[in-house]
Protein backbone atom coordinates (compact mmCIF):
# COMPACT_ATOMS: atom_id res chain seq x y z
CA UNK A 1 0.00 0.00 0.00
CA UNK A 2 2.89 2.38 0.82
CA UNK A 3 4.09 2.07 -2.76
CA UNK A 4 0.73 3.41 -4.02
CA UNK A 5 1.16 6.51 -1.85
CA UNK A 6 4.78 7.11 -2.83
CA UNK A 7 4.28 6.38 -6.53
CA UNK A 8 1.47 8.95 -6.62
CA UNK A 9 3.64 11.45 -4.76
CA UNK A 10 6.57 10.79 -7.08
CA UNK A 11 4.49 11.58 -10.12
CA UNK A 12 3.49 14.89 -8.54
CA UNK A 13 7.09 15.61 -7.50
CA UNK A 14 8.15 15.36 -11.16
CA UNK A 15 6.37 18.64 -11.77
CA UNK A 16 6.84 20.17 -8.34
CA UNK A 17 10.47 20.88 -7.51
CA UNK A 18 9.59 22.09 -3.99
CA UNK A 19 8.81 18.56 -2.78
CA UNK A 20 11.56 17.06 -0.60
CA UNK A 21 11.58 13.61 0.92
CA UNK A 22 13.56 12.85 4.08
CA UNK A 23 13.93 9.27 5.25
CA UNK A 24 15.22 7.95 8.55
CA UNK A 25 17.26 5.13 7.00
CA UNK A 26 14.23 3.02 6.09
CA UNK A 27 12.39 2.44 2.82
CA UNK A 28 15.15 1.02 0.64
CA UNK A 29 12.83 -0.38 -2.02
CA UNK A 30 10.53 2.62 -2.07
CA UNK A 31 13.14 5.32 -2.34
CA UNK A 32 15.47 3.84 -4.92
CA UNK A 33 13.28 5.39 -7.62
CA UNK A 34 13.23 8.76 -5.82
CA UNK A 35 16.97 8.76 -5.36
CA UNK A 36 17.49 8.08 -9.06
CA UNK A 37 14.94 10.64 -10.20
CA UNK A 38 15.50 13.44 -7.66
CA UNK A 39 18.91 12.87 -6.06
CA UNK A 40 18.96 16.32 -4.46
CA UNK A 41 15.44 16.13 -3.09
CA UNK A 42 15.58 12.69 -1.49
CA UNK A 43 17.80 12.63 1.56
CA UNK A 44 18.44 9.69 3.85
CA UNK A 45 19.08 11.62 7.06
CA UNK A 46 20.17 8.50 8.91
CA UNK A 47 18.93 6.95 12.11
CA UNK A 48 18.44 10.37 13.69
CA UNK A 49 14.77 11.27 13.75
CA UNK A 50 15.09 14.41 15.90
CA UNK A 51 17.57 15.82 13.38
CA UNK A 52 15.33 14.65 10.53
CA UNK A 53 12.33 16.64 11.77
CA UNK A 54 14.48 19.71 12.47
CA UNK A 55 15.90 19.57 8.94
CA UNK A 56 12.36 19.24 7.61
CA UNK A 57 11.39 22.35 9.56
CA UNK A 58 14.37 24.29 8.22
CA UNK A 59 13.54 23.26 4.66
CA UNK A 60 9.93 24.27 5.15
CA UNK A 61 10.94 27.63 6.66
CA UNK A 62 12.80 28.11 3.38
CA UNK A 63 9.76 27.40 1.24
CA UNK A 64 9.99 23.65 0.65
CA UNK A 65 7.22 21.07 0.87
CA UNK A 66 8.62 18.28 3.01
CA UNK A 67 7.71 14.62 3.57
CA UNK A 68 9.42 12.83 6.47
CA UNK A 69 9.33 9.05 6.42
CA UNK A 70 10.06 6.26 8.86
CA UNK A 71 8.34 3.45 10.72
CA UNK A 72 5.41 4.99 12.59
CA UNK A 73 6.73 5.03 16.19
CA UNK A 74 10.06 6.45 15.07
CA UNK A 75 8.56 9.31 13.05
CA UNK A 76 6.02 10.21 15.75
CA UNK A 77 7.02 9.41 19.33
CA UNK A 78 10.82 9.19 18.96
CA UNK A 79 11.02 12.82 17.81
CA UNK A 80 7.89 14.09 19.51
CA UNK A 81 9.31 17.36 20.79
CA UNK A 82 10.67 18.35 17.39
CA UNK A 83 7.20 17.67 15.95
CA UNK A 84 5.57 19.69 18.72
CA UNK A 85 7.78 22.77 18.50
CA UNK A 86 9.46 22.82 15.10
CA UNK A 87 6.44 21.67 13.09
CA UNK A 88 3.26 22.29 15.07
CA UNK A 89 4.11 25.49 16.93
CA UNK A 90 5.67 26.98 13.80
CA UNK A 91 2.77 25.52 11.78
CA UNK A 92 4.93 24.31 8.90
CA UNK A 93 3.97 22.39 5.76
CA UNK A 94 5.71 19.18 6.75
CA UNK A 95 4.16 15.75 6.39
CA UNK A 96 5.04 12.84 8.68
CA UNK A 97 4.54 9.62 6.79
CA UNK A 98 4.49 6.65 9.12
CA UNK A 99 4.87 3.12 7.87
CA UNK A 100 2.77 0.80 9.98
CA UNK A 101 -0.75 1.07 11.32
CA UNK A 102 -1.23 -0.73 14.61
CA UNK A 103 0.17 -4.26 14.41
CA UNK A 104 1.52 -4.03 10.84
CA UNK A 105 5.02 -4.95 12.01
CA UNK A 106 3.66 -7.88 14.03
CA UNK A 107 6.67 -10.14 14.35
CA UNK A 108 9.08 -7.27 14.80
CA UNK A 109 7.60 -6.69 18.20
CA UNK A 110 6.33 -3.94 20.42
CA UNK A 111 9.03 -1.40 19.50
CA UNK A 112 7.66 -1.32 15.95
CA UNK A 113 3.94 -1.49 16.74
CA UNK A 114 2.00 1.76 16.41
CA UNK A 115 -0.81 1.80 18.91
CA UNK A 116 -0.68 5.26 20.51
CA UNK A 117 0.38 7.37 17.51
CA UNK A 118 -3.04 8.71 16.49
CA UNK A 119 -3.85 9.67 20.06
CA UNK A 120 -0.57 11.53 20.49
CA UNK A 121 -0.58 13.25 17.09
CA UNK A 122 -4.23 14.20 17.49
CA UNK A 123 -3.49 16.13 20.67
CA UNK A 124 -1.13 18.50 18.86
CA UNK A 125 -2.57 21.87 17.80
CA UNK A 126 -2.30 22.54 14.02
CA UNK A 127 -1.74 18.84 13.26
CA UNK A 128 -3.90 17.05 10.68
CA UNK A 129 -4.18 13.27 11.14
CA UNK A 130 -5.11 10.93 8.30
CA UNK A 131 -5.19 7.18 7.83
CA UNK A 132 -6.17 6.09 4.31
CA UNK A 133 -7.78 2.68 3.93
CA UNK A 134 -7.90 1.52 0.31
CA UNK A 135 -5.83 2.19 -2.83
CA UNK A 136 -8.15 4.99 -3.93
CA UNK A 137 -7.80 6.74 -0.59
CA UNK A 138 -4.01 6.26 -0.67
CA UNK A 139 -3.84 8.01 -4.04
CA UNK A 140 -6.23 10.75 -2.94
CA UNK A 141 -4.40 11.46 0.31
CA UNK A 142 -1.04 11.59 -1.51
CA UNK A 143 -2.52 14.11 -3.96
CA UNK A 144 -4.33 16.21 -1.35
CA UNK A 145 -1.41 16.27 1.06
CA UNK A 146 0.69 18.31 -1.36
CA UNK A 147 -1.45 21.41 -0.97
CA UNK A 148 -2.35 20.77 2.68
CA UNK A 149 -1.31 23.65 4.95
CA UNK A 150 0.43 22.95 8.23
CA UNK A 151 1.83 19.70 9.63
CA UNK A 152 0.14 16.41 8.80
CA UNK A 153 0.52 12.84 10.02
CA UNK A 154 -0.19 10.17 7.40
CA UNK A 155 -0.51 6.62 8.72
CA UNK A 156 0.20 3.93 6.13
CA UNK A 157 -0.30 0.18 5.99
CA UNK A 158 2.09 -2.20 4.22
CA UNK A 159 -0.03 -5.08 2.97
CA UNK A 160 -2.09 -4.55 -0.17
CA UNK A 161 -5.85 -4.25 0.32
CA UNK A 162 -8.32 -4.26 -2.59
CA UNK A 163 -10.28 -1.22 -3.73
CA UNK A 164 -13.42 -0.26 -1.84
CA UNK A 165 -14.15 3.11 -3.41
CA UNK A 166 -14.75 3.62 -7.11
CA UNK A 167 -12.02 5.35 -9.09
CA UNK A 168 -14.12 8.47 -9.45
CA UNK A 169 -14.78 9.01 -5.72
CA UNK A 170 -14.03 12.56 -4.61
CA UNK A 171 -12.21 13.12 -1.34
CA UNK A 172 -11.66 16.05 0.92
CA UNK A 173 -9.41 16.10 3.96
CA UNK A 174 -11.66 16.50 6.99
CA UNK A 175 -14.69 14.94 5.31
CA UNK A 176 -15.57 11.30 5.89
CA UNK A 177 -16.80 9.13 2.99
CA UNK A 178 -20.01 7.15 3.08
CA UNK A 179 -19.40 3.69 1.67
CA UNK A 180 -22.65 1.88 2.57
CA UNK A 181 -25.95 3.40 3.59
CA UNK A 182 -28.14 1.61 6.12
CA UNK A 183 -30.97 2.19 8.58
CA UNK A 184 -29.97 0.26 11.69
CA UNK A 185 -26.45 0.98 12.79
CA UNK A 186 -23.42 3.06 11.85
CA UNK A 187 -19.90 1.70 11.56
CA UNK A 188 -17.11 4.26 11.43
CA UNK A 189 -13.76 2.79 10.46
CA UNK A 190 -10.37 4.20 9.66
CA UNK A 191 -7.22 3.23 7.78
CA UNK A 192 -6.09 -0.33 8.06
CA UNK A 193 -9.47 -1.49 9.41
CA UNK A 194 -11.53 -0.14 6.52
CA UNK A 195 -11.33 -3.35 4.56
CA UNK A 196 -12.31 -5.43 7.61
CA UNK A 197 -15.18 -3.04 8.32
CA UNK A 198 -16.47 -3.46 4.77
CA UNK A 199 -16.56 -7.25 5.19
CA UNK A 200 -18.37 -6.80 8.50
CA UNK A 201 -20.89 -4.41 6.97
CA UNK A 202 -21.62 -6.83 4.10
CA UNK A 203 -21.99 -9.81 6.44
CA UNK A 204 -24.30 -7.93 8.80
CA UNK A 205 -26.50 -6.97 5.89
CA UNK A 206 -26.85 -10.66 5.02
CA UNK A 207 -27.99 -11.20 8.60
CA UNK A 208 -30.59 -8.47 8.41
CA UNK A 209 -28.71 -5.60 10.06
CA UNK A 210 -28.25 -2.74 7.66
CA UNK A 211 -25.25 -0.60 8.44
CA UNK A 212 -24.09 2.79 7.30
CA UNK A 213 -20.36 2.41 6.76
CA UNK A 214 -18.21 5.50 6.99
CA UNK A 215 -14.55 5.68 6.06
CA UNK A 216 -13.11 8.26 8.42
CA UNK A 217 -9.79 8.71 6.66
CA UNK A 218 -9.31 12.04 8.46
CA UNK A 219 -9.28 11.72 12.22
CA UNK A 220 -8.35 15.35 12.75
CA UNK A 221 -10.07 17.59 11.89
CA UNK A 222 -12.95 15.20 12.48
CA UNK A 223 -16.07 15.34 10.32
CA UNK A 224 -18.44 16.16 13.19
CA UNK A 225 -21.33 16.99 10.87
CA UNK A 226 -21.29 13.50 9.41
CA UNK A 227 -21.07 11.90 12.86
CA UNK A 228 -24.02 13.93 14.11
CA UNK A 229 -26.02 12.96 11.00
CA UNK A 230 -25.30 9.31 11.73
CA UNK A 231 -26.24 9.80 15.38
CA UNK A 232 -29.67 11.08 14.30
CA UNK A 233 -30.30 8.16 12.00
CA UNK A 234 -29.01 5.09 13.81
CA UNK A 235 -29.58 3.26 17.06
CA UNK A 236 -26.01 2.18 17.46
CA UNK A 237 -22.58 3.49 16.48
CA UNK A 238 -19.46 1.35 16.35
CA UNK A 239 -15.95 2.63 15.67
CA UNK A 240 -13.28 0.28 14.34
CA UNK A 241 -9.59 1.07 14.36
CA UNK A 242 -6.25 -0.66 14.66
CA UNK A 243 -5.13 1.61 17.48
CA UNK A 244 -5.47 1.72 21.23
CA UNK A 245 -9.04 2.41 22.27
CA UNK A 246 -7.59 5.34 24.21
CA UNK A 247 -7.31 8.52 22.19
CA UNK A 248 -7.85 7.27 18.65
CA UNK A 249 -10.83 7.34 16.31
CA UNK A 250 -13.18 5.88 18.92
CA UNK A 251 -12.27 8.49 21.48
CA UNK A 252 -12.58 11.27 18.93
CA UNK A 253 -16.07 10.11 17.92
CA UNK A 254 -17.12 9.65 21.56
CA UNK A 255 -16.06 13.22 22.31
CA UNK A 256 -18.53 14.42 19.69
CA UNK A 257 -21.34 12.09 20.79
CA UNK A 258 -21.01 12.78 24.50
CA UNK A 259 -21.47 16.48 23.92
CA UNK A 260 -24.82 15.94 22.18
CA UNK A 261 -26.01 13.37 24.73
CA UNK A 262 -26.34 10.61 22.15
CA UNK A 263 -28.76 8.10 23.61
CA UNK A 264 -28.01 5.14 21.34
CA UNK A 265 -25.50 2.36 21.79
CA UNK A 266 -21.87 3.33 21.30
CA UNK A 267 -18.90 0.98 21.25
CA UNK A 268 -15.23 1.51 20.47
CA UNK A 269 -13.63 -1.50 18.80
CA UNK A 270 -9.85 -1.35 18.71
CA UNK A 271 -6.71 -2.55 20.40
CA UNK A 272 -6.75 -2.98 24.16
CA UNK A 273 -4.77 -0.60 26.35
CA UNK A 274 -1.72 -2.83 26.60
CA UNK A 275 1.59 -3.65 24.91
CA UNK A 276 1.58 -6.82 22.88
CA UNK A 277 4.45 -9.03 23.85
CA UNK A 278 2.90 -12.05 22.22
CA UNK A 279 4.98 -13.13 19.23
CA UNK A 280 2.98 -13.30 16.04
CA UNK A 281 2.14 -12.07 12.57
CA UNK A 282 -0.24 -9.11 12.22
CA UNK A 283 -3.07 -11.53 11.41
CA UNK A 284 -2.34 -13.63 14.50
CA UNK A 285 -2.12 -10.58 16.78
CA UNK A 286 -5.28 -9.00 15.36
CA UNK A 287 -7.12 -12.23 16.11
CA UNK A 288 -5.74 -12.13 19.66
CA UNK A 289 -7.23 -8.64 19.92
CA UNK A 290 -10.59 -9.72 18.47
CA UNK A 291 -10.14 -7.63 15.33
CA UNK A 292 -10.90 -10.19 12.59
CA UNK A 293 -14.09 -9.58 10.56
CA UNK A 294 -15.81 -12.57 12.19
CA UNK A 295 -14.91 -11.46 15.71
CA UNK A 296 -16.03 -7.89 15.10
CA UNK A 297 -19.26 -9.11 13.55
CA UNK A 298 -19.90 -11.21 16.65
CA UNK A 299 -19.16 -8.28 18.96
CA UNK A 300 -21.56 -6.03 17.08
CA UNK A 301 -24.38 -8.59 16.92
CA UNK A 302 -24.00 -9.43 20.60
CA UNK A 303 -24.21 -5.81 21.68
CA UNK A 304 -26.85 -4.76 19.16
CA UNK A 305 -29.21 -7.62 19.87
CA UNK A 306 -28.94 -7.26 23.65
CA UNK B 1 58.05 56.42 -0.63
CA UNK B 2 56.43 53.02 -1.01
CA UNK B 3 57.15 52.28 2.63
CA UNK B 4 55.58 55.59 3.61
CA UNK B 5 52.38 54.90 1.67
CA UNK B 6 52.11 51.40 3.04
CA UNK B 7 52.54 52.73 6.52
CA UNK B 8 49.92 55.37 5.92
CA UNK B 9 47.49 52.81 4.60
CA UNK B 10 48.16 50.62 7.63
CA UNK B 11 47.52 53.55 9.92
CA UNK B 12 44.30 54.37 8.11
CA UNK B 13 43.19 50.75 8.29
CA UNK B 14 43.98 50.70 11.96
CA UNK B 15 42.05 53.92 12.53
CA UNK B 16 39.07 52.58 10.60
CA UNK B 17 39.08 49.28 12.48
CA UNK B 18 39.34 51.10 15.80
CA UNK B 19 36.36 53.25 14.85
CA UNK B 20 34.36 50.17 13.90
CA UNK B 21 35.20 48.52 17.19
CA UNK B 22 34.31 51.61 19.18
CA UNK B 23 30.98 51.77 17.38
CA UNK B 24 30.35 48.08 18.11
CA UNK B 25 31.17 48.65 21.78
CA UNK B 26 28.70 51.54 21.91
CA UNK B 27 26.01 49.34 20.39
CA UNK B 28 26.80 46.45 22.73
CA UNK B 29 26.57 48.75 25.71
CA UNK B 30 23.14 50.02 24.69
CA UNK B 31 21.99 46.44 24.08
CA UNK B 32 23.20 45.40 27.54
CA UNK B 33 21.31 48.33 29.08
CA UNK B 34 18.10 47.29 27.31
CA UNK B 35 18.56 43.69 28.47
CA UNK B 36 19.05 44.81 32.07
CA UNK B 37 15.99 47.06 31.90
CA UNK B 38 13.55 44.54 30.46
CA UNK B 39 14.72 41.71 32.69
CA UNK B 40 14.56 43.87 35.82
CA UNK B 41 11.14 45.23 34.90
CA UNK B 42 9.59 41.83 34.22
CA UNK B 43 11.57 39.82 36.80
CA UNK B 44 12.61 37.50 33.98
CA UNK B 45 15.32 34.84 34.18
CA UNK B 46 18.46 34.35 32.04
CA UNK B 47 20.22 37.68 32.40
CA UNK B 48 23.63 35.94 32.59
CA UNK B 49 22.92 33.94 29.41
CA UNK B 50 21.78 37.09 27.60
CA UNK B 51 24.76 39.25 28.58
CA UNK B 52 27.11 36.43 27.64
CA UNK B 53 26.22 36.53 23.92
CA UNK B 54 25.78 40.29 23.39
CA UNK B 55 29.15 40.89 21.76
CA UNK B 56 28.69 37.99 19.35
CA UNK B 57 25.20 39.22 18.41
CA UNK B 58 26.42 42.80 18.00
CA UNK B 59 29.26 41.72 15.72
CA UNK B 60 26.90 39.55 13.66
CA UNK B 61 24.08 42.07 13.29
CA UNK B 62 26.23 45.17 12.73
CA UNK B 63 29.11 43.78 10.66
CA UNK B 64 28.53 40.29 9.34
CA UNK B 65 24.94 39.34 8.51
CA UNK B 66 23.55 40.37 5.14
CA UNK B 67 20.14 41.37 6.42
CA UNK B 68 17.68 44.09 5.55
CA UNK B 69 15.56 45.45 8.40
CA UNK B 70 13.26 47.20 5.93
CA UNK B 71 12.89 43.99 3.91
CA UNK B 72 13.24 41.27 6.55
CA UNK B 73 11.84 38.52 4.32
CA UNK B 74 14.28 39.07 1.44
CA UNK B 75 14.79 35.47 0.22
CA UNK B 76 18.57 35.72 -0.10
CA UNK B 77 19.17 37.22 3.37
CA UNK B 78 21.54 35.52 5.78
CA UNK B 79 19.69 33.55 8.46
CA UNK B 80 20.43 33.75 12.16
CA UNK B 81 18.92 31.24 14.59
CA UNK B 82 19.22 31.84 18.31
CA UNK B 83 19.20 28.17 19.23
CA UNK B 84 19.85 29.10 22.87
CA UNK B 85 16.39 30.67 22.92
CA UNK B 86 16.59 31.61 26.60
CA UNK B 87 19.10 34.31 25.67
CA UNK B 88 16.42 36.10 23.63
CA UNK B 89 16.44 39.36 25.61
CA UNK B 90 19.80 39.88 23.86
CA UNK B 91 18.27 39.08 20.48
CA UNK B 92 15.30 41.40 21.01
CA UNK B 93 17.52 44.27 22.12
CA UNK B 94 19.85 43.68 19.16
CA UNK B 95 16.98 43.61 16.67
CA UNK B 96 15.70 46.89 18.08
CA UNK B 97 19.12 48.50 17.82
CA UNK B 98 19.50 47.20 14.26
CA UNK B 99 16.12 48.65 13.26
CA UNK B 100 13.97 45.53 12.87
CA UNK B 101 11.38 46.89 15.23
CA UNK B 102 10.71 49.92 17.40
CA UNK B 103 12.04 50.16 20.91
CA UNK B 104 8.50 50.36 22.32
CA UNK B 105 8.05 46.70 21.49
CA UNK B 106 10.41 45.90 24.36
CA UNK B 107 7.63 47.09 26.68
CA UNK B 108 5.71 44.12 25.32
CA UNK B 109 8.32 41.64 26.59
CA UNK B 110 7.08 39.11 29.15
CA UNK B 111 3.82 40.90 30.01
CA UNK B 112 0.15 39.98 29.64
CA UNK B 113 -0.99 40.46 26.05
CA UNK B 114 2.65 41.04 25.13
CA UNK B 115 4.50 40.49 21.86
CA UNK B 116 7.75 38.91 22.99
CA UNK B 117 8.04 35.81 25.19
CA UNK B 118 10.94 34.70 27.34
CA UNK B 119 11.77 32.24 24.55
CA UNK B 120 11.34 33.50 20.98
CA UNK B 121 8.58 32.65 18.54
CA UNK B 122 9.34 32.57 14.83
CA UNK B 123 8.32 35.87 13.25
CA UNK B 124 10.33 36.58 10.14
CA UNK B 125 8.86 40.05 9.71
CA UNK B 126 10.41 40.90 13.09
CA UNK B 127 13.70 39.23 12.17
CA UNK B 128 13.13 36.12 14.31
CA UNK B 129 13.88 33.17 12.04
CA UNK B 130 12.77 30.26 14.24
CA UNK B 131 10.94 29.36 17.43
CA UNK B 132 13.44 28.21 20.01
CA UNK B 133 13.58 27.72 23.75
CA UNK B 134 13.90 23.98 23.99
CA UNK B 135 17.59 23.34 23.45
CA UNK B 136 18.99 21.26 20.64
CA UNK B 137 16.57 22.28 17.88
CA UNK B 138 18.33 25.15 16.13
CA UNK B 139 21.20 23.39 14.43
CA UNK B 140 18.94 20.91 12.64
CA UNK B 141 16.65 23.70 11.45
CA UNK B 142 19.76 25.57 10.32
CA UNK B 143 20.81 22.51 8.31
CA UNK B 144 17.42 22.47 6.58
CA UNK B 145 17.84 26.14 5.67
CA UNK B 146 21.39 25.54 4.47
CA UNK B 147 20.33 22.61 2.25
CA UNK B 148 17.52 24.74 0.85
CA UNK B 149 19.93 27.59 0.12
CA UNK B 150 22.29 25.30 -1.79
CA UNK B 151 19.39 23.72 -3.66
CA UNK B 152 18.09 27.16 -4.69
CA UNK B 153 21.63 28.27 -5.61
CA UNK B 154 21.30 31.18 -3.20
CA UNK B 155 24.38 32.59 -1.52
CA UNK B 156 22.85 33.11 1.88
CA UNK B 157 24.55 31.76 4.97
CA UNK B 158 22.98 30.29 8.09
CA UNK B 159 24.38 31.19 11.52
CA UNK B 160 23.25 29.20 14.56
CA UNK B 161 24.15 30.35 18.05
CA UNK B 162 24.08 27.58 20.65
CA UNK B 163 24.88 27.44 24.31
CA UNK B 164 27.39 25.11 25.92
CA UNK B 165 24.69 23.46 28.04
CA UNK B 166 22.80 22.89 24.80
CA UNK B 167 25.60 20.58 23.68
CA UNK B 168 24.30 18.13 26.34
CA UNK B 169 21.44 17.42 23.93
CA UNK B 170 21.83 14.35 21.72
CA UNK B 171 20.10 16.06 18.81
CA UNK B 172 23.02 18.53 18.56
CA UNK B 173 25.32 15.62 17.78
CA UNK B 174 22.88 14.08 15.32
CA UNK B 175 23.05 17.39 13.47
CA UNK B 176 26.82 17.64 13.94
CA UNK B 177 27.27 14.27 12.20
CA UNK B 178 25.00 15.17 9.33
CA UNK B 179 26.20 18.62 8.18
CA UNK B 180 29.78 17.72 7.11
CA UNK B 181 28.57 14.77 5.04
CA UNK B 182 26.49 17.22 3.02
CA UNK B 183 29.29 19.77 2.56
CA UNK B 184 27.28 22.56 4.13
CA UNK B 185 29.90 25.29 4.06
CA UNK B 186 27.07 27.85 4.20
CA UNK B 187 26.36 26.77 7.79
CA UNK B 188 28.14 28.37 10.74
CA UNK B 189 27.57 27.21 14.31
CA UNK B 190 28.73 29.40 17.16
CA UNK B 191 28.94 28.10 20.70
CA UNK B 192 28.60 30.64 23.47
CA UNK B 193 31.00 28.81 25.76
CA UNK B 194 30.62 30.58 29.11
CA UNK B 195 31.14 27.29 30.94
CA UNK B 196 28.10 27.66 33.14
CA UNK B 197 24.73 26.02 32.57
CA UNK B 198 21.54 26.19 34.61
CA UNK B 199 22.62 24.32 37.73
CA UNK B 200 26.40 23.98 37.62
CA UNK B 201 29.57 24.62 35.73
CA UNK B 202 29.43 22.66 32.48
CA UNK B 203 32.37 20.41 33.34
CA UNK B 204 30.71 19.39 36.61
CA UNK B 205 27.76 17.84 34.74
CA UNK B 206 28.96 16.05 31.61
CA UNK B 207 32.26 15.63 29.81
CA UNK B 208 31.88 18.47 27.35
CA UNK B 209 35.62 18.76 26.87
CA UNK B 210 37.50 18.50 24.63
CA UNK B 211 34.79 20.52 22.87
CA UNK B 212 36.74 21.86 19.91
CA UNK B 213 38.28 18.45 19.22
CA UNK B 214 34.84 16.86 19.29
CA UNK B 215 33.58 19.16 16.55
CA UNK B 216 36.78 18.66 14.60
CA UNK B 217 36.39 14.90 14.87
CA UNK B 218 32.82 15.22 13.57
CA UNK B 219 34.19 16.89 10.42
CA UNK B 220 33.69 20.60 11.12
CA UNK B 221 36.22 23.36 10.44
CA UNK B 222 36.81 24.91 13.84
CA UNK B 223 38.00 28.18 15.32
CA UNK B 224 38.36 29.14 18.95
CA UNK B 225 37.98 32.79 19.91
CA UNK B 226 37.45 35.20 22.77
CA UNK B 227 33.74 35.92 22.40
CA UNK B 228 34.08 39.42 23.84
CA UNK B 229 36.97 40.66 21.68
CA UNK B 230 35.34 42.40 18.71
CA UNK B 231 38.49 42.37 16.64
CA UNK B 232 38.78 38.61 17.03
CA UNK B 233 35.06 37.96 16.52
CA UNK B 234 34.91 40.03 13.32
CA UNK B 235 38.14 38.73 11.86
CA UNK B 236 37.00 35.17 12.47
CA UNK B 237 33.46 35.63 11.15
CA UNK B 238 34.81 37.35 8.05
CA UNK B 239 36.74 34.19 7.20
CA UNK B 240 33.78 31.80 7.03
CA UNK B 241 33.67 29.22 5.62
CA UNK B 242 37.00 28.31 7.17
CA UNK B 243 37.33 25.44 4.71
CA UNK B 244 35.57 24.81 1.40
CA UNK B 245 32.83 22.18 1.60
CA UNK B 246 32.90 22.05 5.40
CA UNK B 247 30.52 23.58 7.92
CA UNK B 248 32.23 25.97 10.34
CA UNK B 249 32.02 26.05 14.09
CA UNK B 250 33.30 28.82 16.33
CA UNK B 251 33.81 27.97 19.96
CA UNK B 252 33.58 31.40 21.56
CA UNK B 253 34.96 31.61 25.07
CA UNK B 254 32.68 33.97 26.93
CA UNK B 255 31.82 35.08 30.43
CA UNK B 256 28.32 34.51 31.72
CA UNK B 257 26.86 37.85 32.86
CA UNK B 258 29.55 39.79 30.96
CA UNK B 259 29.43 43.53 31.62
CA UNK B 260 28.08 43.52 35.17
CA UNK B 261 30.92 42.66 37.53
CA UNK B 262 28.89 40.97 40.25
CA UNK B 263 27.00 38.83 37.72
CA UNK B 264 30.07 37.65 35.86
CA UNK B 265 30.89 33.96 35.94
CA UNK B 266 28.20 33.12 38.50
CA UNK B 267 25.78 30.17 38.22
CA UNK B 268 23.23 32.16 40.23
CA UNK B 269 22.58 34.63 37.41
CA UNK B 270 21.36 31.97 35.03
CA UNK B 271 17.91 32.26 36.55
CA UNK B 272 18.00 35.09 39.11
CA UNK B 273 16.65 38.53 38.26
CA UNK B 274 18.13 41.63 39.90
CA UNK B 275 16.40 43.37 42.79
CA UNK B 276 16.24 47.17 42.90
CA UNK B 277 19.59 47.60 44.56
CA UNK B 278 21.30 45.19 42.17
CA UNK B 279 19.60 46.84 39.23
CA UNK B 280 20.93 50.25 40.22
CA UNK B 281 24.42 48.88 40.78
CA UNK B 282 24.35 47.12 37.40
CA UNK B 283 23.04 50.27 35.69
CA UNK B 284 25.91 52.32 37.12
CA UNK B 285 28.39 49.84 35.66
CA UNK B 286 26.79 49.85 32.22
CA UNK B 287 26.35 53.63 32.00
Amino acid sequence: MREIFFDTLMNIAKNNDRIFLLAGDVGYGIFKKYKNTFPKRMINVGVAEANLIGIGAGLSLSGKNVYCYSITPFITTRCFEQIRIDLCYQNLDVKLVGSGAGLTYGLEGMTHHAIEDISIMRSLPNMTVVAPGDPIEYKAIARLSVSQKGPMFIRLEKKYKPKIHSDSTKFKIGKGSIIDEGNDITIIATGSMLHTAKIVSDELRKRGISATLISMHTIKPLDETLILDCAKNSNAIFTIEEHSIIGGLGSAVSEVLSEVSYSGLFKRIGLPDKYHNTVGTPEYLRKKCSLTPEQIEKTIIKLYKK
Amino acid sequence: MKFFFNKRREEEDFRKKTEIILELRRNAKEIRKDILKIIYKTKSPHIGSSLSCVDILTALYFRILKIYPSNPEFPHRDRFILSKGHGCPALYATLVRRGFFKKEILDKFAVDNGTLEQHPTCNISLGIEASTGSLGHGLSMGIGMAISGKYDKSNYRVFVLMSDGECNEGSVWEAAMFAPKHNLDNLIAIIDYNKIQAMNRTNEIVSLEPLVDKWKAFGWATHEINGHDFREIIETLEQVPFETDKPSVIVAHTIKGKGVSFMEDKVLWHFRHPNEEEYKAAWRELK
